[in-house]
């Protein structure tokens, strides 16, 4: 009787894992699509030297930070994935959604002082401890960069 | 002070070195947050308590790092890296480390080091 609740408990939760965790989704990647055209004029690359002709009248580092929870169909799916191998494609949205986020923020911190450019973007990403062992609650993401003032 | 990642600031020269600097935090959100982020664990989204506490993480090492560079009469930090590392459930460390250096005025527009 125990276990018929115990399994019970674990399929409803993977159900509104799923339901409620693609709607998440969904809304954040429409979400991200419109801001990511909306910061279009900001450029950005990772290099580490500037081409010497641009003339910058100033420079200073941006950010952008974001936590992204994983939800529970995605821990359900990845698990199922261990067993045959392949791609998470549970996770890689994760994580792609976390990295434009994170990328969203350092532009419009950008944009808001002006500048057109941000270089040398570099990501730092840790993952979050979730309920269980071996399995993360999440991922934390750090994007930084230079951002420039061109005259 | 002039904070950048990179390795040298555009119409600036680097006059002198006056070497590593950092800044590292491990914060923690009280339980009610972590509670919080447990649920969020079941639809997904994104963990505003942990976001927040990234932010003040990385403000709290950034400002360790500018006391440093302070200390050391310096005018700004070239070449900041973060790294972060998740220490125990609920908790981050963040860290951030750069060259603390002294700048003057490039005499040419655009120069550089």
């Amino acid at each position: 009787m125990e276990g018929l609740f115990v399994l019970g408990m674990s399929v409803s939760l993977v159900v509104v894992g799923l339901i409620a965790g693609r709607a998440v989704e969904a809304k954040h990647l429409r979400d991200l699509a419109i801001r990511e055209q909306a910061l279009r004029h900001v450029a950005t690359c990772n290099l580490r030297r500037l081409p010497a002709n641009l003339a910058v009248q100033e420079a200073f580092l941006v950010t952008g930070t974001v936590a992204v929870a994983n939800d529970y169909f995605k821990t359900f799916a990845s698990g199922l994935r261990n067993l045959f191998g392949g791609e998470m494609r549970s996770y890689r949205s994760l994580m792609e959604r976390a990295r434009r986020e994170a990328m969203c923020r350092m532009l419009a911190q950008a944009d808001a002082a002006g500048a057109r450019i941000v270089w040398n973007v570099r990501y730092e990403t840790a993952c979050l401890h979730g309920q269980e062992r071996n399995k993360p609650g999440g991922v934390e993401v750090i994007v930084y960069g230079t951002a420039l003032k061109t005259a | 002070m002039i904070v950048v990642n990179t390795e040298y600031i555009p119409g600036k020269r680097i006059v002198a070195i006056k070497g590593l600097v950092q800044g590292n935090t491990v914060r923690a959100k009280h339980i009610g947050k972590d509670i919080g982020a447990s649920l969020k664990n079941i639809v997904g989204g994104e963990l505003k308590g942990y976001t927040e506490l990234l932010v003040e993480s990385r403000r709290e090492a950034l400002s360790r790092m500018l006391a440093q560079a302070e200390e050391l009469g310096c005018n700004a930090v070239v070449n900041v890296r973060f790294a972060t590392s998740s220490i125990t459930s609920g908790a981050a460390e963040l860290y951030c480390y750069g060259t603390a250096v002294v700048v003057e005025e490039a005499p040419a527009p655009g120069g550089t080091v």
